[in-house]
């Protein structure tokens, strides 16, 4: 799949609510390509219901149940199982959260869904933080990193939530991210190729969350794969494959870039830099991430 | 379009929901066709769909609702897109 065999049809209508920059609606235009028409979407609080705009008005071209924050899964659970009775097989149930309901408020809702075998997808756009009401962090949101509720820098290391979606045993889980289009195009076609529950997940640079410059989205992802903070991955049926760059990462064909690769660029993680470097949590940062990167080998490279 | 009758909010889709977004731009995307190699990467990666893909892969610029993140020229890896300061301050 090449960047011209994708759809020139866009689902999601120009003149919306996004920042300049900004990641969702970029991954919303590649699903939605993906997804065509025959789409319902479900969209619980989070920036998307805002890039909806505002009533009457609506920028999305395929029809929208917005939802409570925490009820993403469960809503289109309940849309799924009212086309199911109307016998419509010809329609891809999604719903479509941000890491904030999905790591965190709606993690319930989505578990009950993977574990009754919902027939649909659950796409989380993970940019790291809750952004919509104004950057707090969340189970997503790395370690030393700046929020408004983390000022000197989170604490805690992110969750990894890819792992507990794994424990679901779901036909289809895939990390995918932003940055690139062919292999999210393509996990999401393969998602709508399998019955029963799906779920990926993309990584999505926001440039005023993380304080990057705008024009830089794309590469904040491309950086994140590069240094092994973010990994492009699916499993199928308990095959589990590592894709592109994470591929040569994980069996050490490429050298991974140190984090600071990625970190740097981004005004969230700055007084890691200044006044002076703060060289005890940056080496804290890089032995997580070697850490995550022994356990993938561990478990995923076959000998 | 067709119109529904339910008991919730209900919203229609329209290009342009909040408006002509080019007027938010303070900087903007110049496009030299010359030195375009119609690789499509700026049609991709514009958040906004405000790069145009014609039949034969060549792309032009939308002014109407482009915000001028600067992503195009930021991912053109000819530099066929440089981004420039807006004269008069929006559209
Ligand atoms: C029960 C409940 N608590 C809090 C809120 C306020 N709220 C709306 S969106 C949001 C954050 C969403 O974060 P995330 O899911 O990561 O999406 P993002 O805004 O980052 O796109 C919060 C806290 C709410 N709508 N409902
Ligand atoms: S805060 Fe980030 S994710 Fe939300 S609309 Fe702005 S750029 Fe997009
Ligand atoms: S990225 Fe550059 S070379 Fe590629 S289509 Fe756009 S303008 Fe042309
Ligand atoms: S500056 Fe941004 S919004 Fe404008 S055309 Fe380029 S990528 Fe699209
Ligand atoms: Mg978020």
């Amino acid at each position: 799949m090449a960047l011209k065999d994708l759809p020139v049809d866009e689902c999601l209508l120009q003149g919306n609510a996004s920042c300049p920059g900004c990641p969702a609606t970029i991954g919303l235009r590649l699903v939605l390509k993906a997804l065509g028409k025959k789409t319902i979407m479900v969209v619980p609080a989070c920036c998307t219901a805002v890039i909806e705009s505002l009533y009457p008005y609506t920028s999305f071209d395929v029809p929208v149940m917005n939802i409570a924050f925490e009820a993403a899964a469960a809503g289109a659970s309940g849309v799924e199982a009212a086309l199911r009775q109307q016998g419509r097989t010809d329609i891809t149930v999604v719903a479509w959260a941000g890491d904030g309901g999905t790591y965190d408020i709606g993690l319930q809702a989505l578990s009950g869904a993977l574990e009754r075998g919902t027939n649909f997808i659950y796409i989380c756009y993970n940019n790291q933080i809750y952004s919509n009401t104004g950057i707090q962090r969340s189970g997503a949101t790395p370690f030393a990193a700046w929020t408004t509720t983390t000022v000197g820098g989170k604490t805690e290391f992110r969750k990894e939530l890819g792992e507990i979606i794994l424990a679901h045993h779901i036909p289809y889980a895939a990390q995918t991210c932003i940055s690139y289009p062919e292999d999210l195009y393509n996990k999401i076609k393969k998602a709508m190729s399998i019955k029963g529950s799906k779920y990926v997940e993309i990584l999505a640079p926001c440039p005023p969350g993380w304080r990057f410059s705008m024009d830089k989205t794309l590469e904040m992802g491309r950086l994140a794969v590069d240094t092994g903070a973010w990994s492009l991955w699916e499993c199928e049926n308990d095959v589990m494959t590592f894709n592109g760059k994470s591929k040569l990462l994980l069996e050490k064909k490429i050298e991974r870039k140190p984090i600071e690769e990625w970190i740097k660029y981004q005004g969230r993680f700055s007084h890691l830099f200044k006044p002076e470097l703060d060289e005890k949590r940056l080496q804290a940062i890089q032995e997580h991430i070697d850490h995550l990167w022994e356990r993938y080998r561990k478990c995923y490279v076959k000998i | 379009m067709k119109k529904y009758i339910v008991e919730t909010s209900l919203s229609y889709p329209k290009k342009g929901a909040m408006g002509k977004t080019g007027s938010w731009r303070v900087f903007k995307p110049v496009l030299d066709t010359k030195k375009c190699v119609k690789c499509l990467r700026c049609w991709i990666s514009c958040p906004e769909a405000s790069i145009h893909r014609e039949k034969d892969n060549s792309v032009s610029i939308d002014y109407d609702f482009c915000k001028g993140c600067g992503i195009c020229a930021n991912e053109c890896n000819v530099k066929a897109i440089v981004m420039e300061r807006e004269k008069t301050k929006g559209k």
